[in-house]
């Protein structure tokens, strides 16, 4: 009898004491969470604050918190100091050319290997895998010398095409097109008297889709953001992308950083768009183009 | 006919990849050990190139002042920018993959954001939370009463400066990674461990860390990678060229030395000995960060077999360059 009455009392303190430990962990998991969140969020907003402030009102000590009014002088002196508009210009279009180009001619490569039996397909392939694990920069000087050959420099040309040849988007898109194209549908529409190259239109593209908005992705935040290349192939003021432009910028700005850093939150602000309204399907599809292909 | 046609269209359609493919990845390949061996200023045609043998490569590993000191940065900069990313990123995709969170998708969405933007923008404003005087960073430090450090002009604390941008644009796409590696563990091996009575950290320590493990190494073999490829944060941080790294060259890394090499000294071959030398050091990384993986896999088989099935899922393919 004693034991049954001591029973519940017992649950009921054990209970109390597990929500008590329920609520403590969460309040220190939140505040772990809220605080990298700050440390990761803040400065984005903090270069809006700075694009909107002079040389005087950015020089403050606590750091400026709030939006200045120096927003107009600061577009006039960007726009008076560097090309933006064709920055941004050369940007977007580097950007969606390559991402295009790069999607559809890797997805129709990915849909041969993935679909056809050729000779050669056995070597060519490994071959290819290779290349993705070599780093980046052993290219950097002699394209650079080819693209001075061809006298492409200074174009969107060094910015698009080699993407072409892009291993990684090869691979990826086999790895898709392997899964998500059934070979009797193919086979079906051969039947139906369909070409080989309407195939690819009307068959291996829609039902690859998965796999070309990973790509296609990676590919435009890949273009958007690159550095490196475009500053050895683009010297011309005109010809630059707004990364590149920045930088000079920056390294001549002598400390008048409000021109800078209002080129910088506009650069900015396509891709946060892009990012606030697709977040969901840009983390998933870039997670996905590289954790499992 | 029609079977000549299913012949002939693979062809035609990798040819359009193979053809920029070979021009644009195989050739220069070859073209840059040519130039490895070779002197040249990249003026006056390929016809100027002096043969000269293995001397950029006997000059750069016995005589130059630079390029030991360059790979030394890169090493320190991966140590404690690239491979601190993931001591963050673990604990912090567990404490996002709690039951106790709400709101994961906003967290989610925040520790992403520097993944997509550009190094240049963000080191450009990096550059102005390292300042001195007013920047935020050291506003923050005051706070707590430490002495104002000025980040990126100070040969100590740029590395740290540089490190600090590492790792602030790379944790949140590795903890978003470790995540899903997380949510792809089965709950049954946790559950048994509450059975058992696991403590909390052991059971992280007996069962995440083993089952995320193909993960850390994919994970870690891009931070190598990406981290020896580390050019656009000093390039900014430090201004550019003219100071080659900033105080005491601290931020000359070994990118950042070919891109000196070709742009400043305009030494083309020079620059392409020090990327072969460079790409050897990351393959040889990347075989020592497998045989440590492989080294504790070996300790954890018995969960291994347990999961066998389940590791399917988290099987990971090549890496993607993101840097």
């Amino acid at each position: 009898m004693s034991t049954l009455q001591l029973q519940p009392a017992f649950n009921k303190q054990s209970i109390l004491l597990k929500k008590i430990g329920r609520v403590f962990g969460r309040v220190i998991l939140y505040f772990i969470l809220i605080t990298f969140f700050f440390i990761f969020a803040y400065p984005f907003y903090h270069v809006f604050i700075l694009a909107t402030r002079d040389y005087q009102t950015i020089y403050t000590n606590p750091p400026p918190t709030w939006i200045g009014n120096s927003f107009c002088e600061n577009w006039d002196t960007l726009f008076q100091k560097i090309p933006y508009h064709l920055n941004m210009f050369n940007s977007l279009g580097i950007a969606i050319l390559a991402t295009a180009t790069q999607v559809f001619f890797c997805t129709m490569a990915g849909f041969a290997f993935a679909k056809y039996n050729f000779k050669y397909k056995g070597i060519l392939f490994p071959f290819i895998l290779i290349t993705i694990m070599l780093p980046r920069f052993l290219w950097l000087i002699p394209t650079l010398q080819m693209m001075v050959w061809l006298k492409v420099t200074n174009t969107w040309f060094p910015m698009i095409v080699p993407q072409i040849g892009n291993a990684f988007g090869v691979f990826l898109m086999t790895q898709f097109i392997e899964g998500s194209v059934p070979l009797d549908l193919i086979d079906a529409a051969r039947i139906d008297g369909l070409s080989e190259f309407q195939i690819l239109l009307r068959v291996g593209f829609p039902l690859s889709r998965a796999g070309i908005a990973v790509l296609g992705t990676i590919s435009f935040v890949f273009s958007w953001n690159d550095f490196i290349y475009a500053m050895v192939m683009l010297t011309k003021e005109e010809a630059r992308t707004i990364p590149v432009a920045l930088s000079e910028m920056n390294l001549r700005s002598e400390g008048i950083i409000g021109p800078v850093m209002l080129g910088n939150a506009l650069g900015l602000i396509p891709i946060l768009i892009a990012f606030i309204f697709f977040s969901r399907q840009i983390i998933s599809n870039m997670l996905a183009g590289s954790v499992k292909g | 006919m029609r079977l000549n046609r299913q012949k002939i269209a693979p062809y035609v359609f990798i040819s359009p990849f193979f053809i920029v493919f070979a021009a644009f990845m195989v050739f220069p390949l070859g073209f840059s050990i040519f130039l490895s061996f070779h002197k040249w200023s990249g003026m006056g045609g390929i016809k100027t190139a002096q043969f000269a043998g293995l001397q950029h490569f006997s000059f750069l590993l016995f005589k130059d002042v630079y390029f030991w000191k360059t790979i030394g940065i890169t090493i320190w900069l991966l140590i404690f920018g690239s491979f601190t990313q993931h001591l963050f990123a673990i604990p912090l995709a567990i404490v996002l993959n709690s039951k106790l969170i709400r709101g994961r998708d906003i967290f989610r969405t925040a520790y992403f954001l520097p993944v997509i933007t550009s190094a240049v923008s963000v080191a450009i404003i990096f550059q102005n939370v390292f300042n001195m005087k007013y920047g935020l960073l050291n506003y923050i430090t005051g706070i707590f009463g430490v002495a104002p450090v000025d980040w990126i002009n100070w040969s100590w604390s740029i590395p740290i400066a540089i490190a600090i941008v590492i790792n602030w644009r790379w944790i949140g796409w590795n903890t978003l990674i470790y995540l899903a590696g997380l949510q792809a563990i089965p709950n049954e091996l946790y559950e048994s461990a509450d059975i058992d009575g696991a403590s909390l950290i052991t059971k992280h320590v007996n069962i995440t860390i083993p089952m995320l493990l193909p993960i850390i190494f994919f994970a870690v073999t891009m931070s190598i990678i990406g981290g020896m490829q580390i050019f656009d944060e000093p390039f900014v941080l430090t201004q550019g060229y003219l100071w080659m790294g900033g105080a005491n060259n601290a931020g000359f890394t070994a990118a950042f030395y070919i891109l000196w090499s070709l742009q400043r000294a305009g030494k083309y071959g020079r620059g392409s000995a020090i990327a072969w030398l460079l790409f050897l050091l990351v393959l040889i990384m990347t075989f020592i960060n497998r045989a440590i993986t492989n080294y504790y896999k070996g300790d954890n088989r018995g969960i291994k077999r347990v999961t066998a099935k389940k590791d399917k899922a988290i099987d990971i393919g090549p890496q993607m360059n993101l840097h």
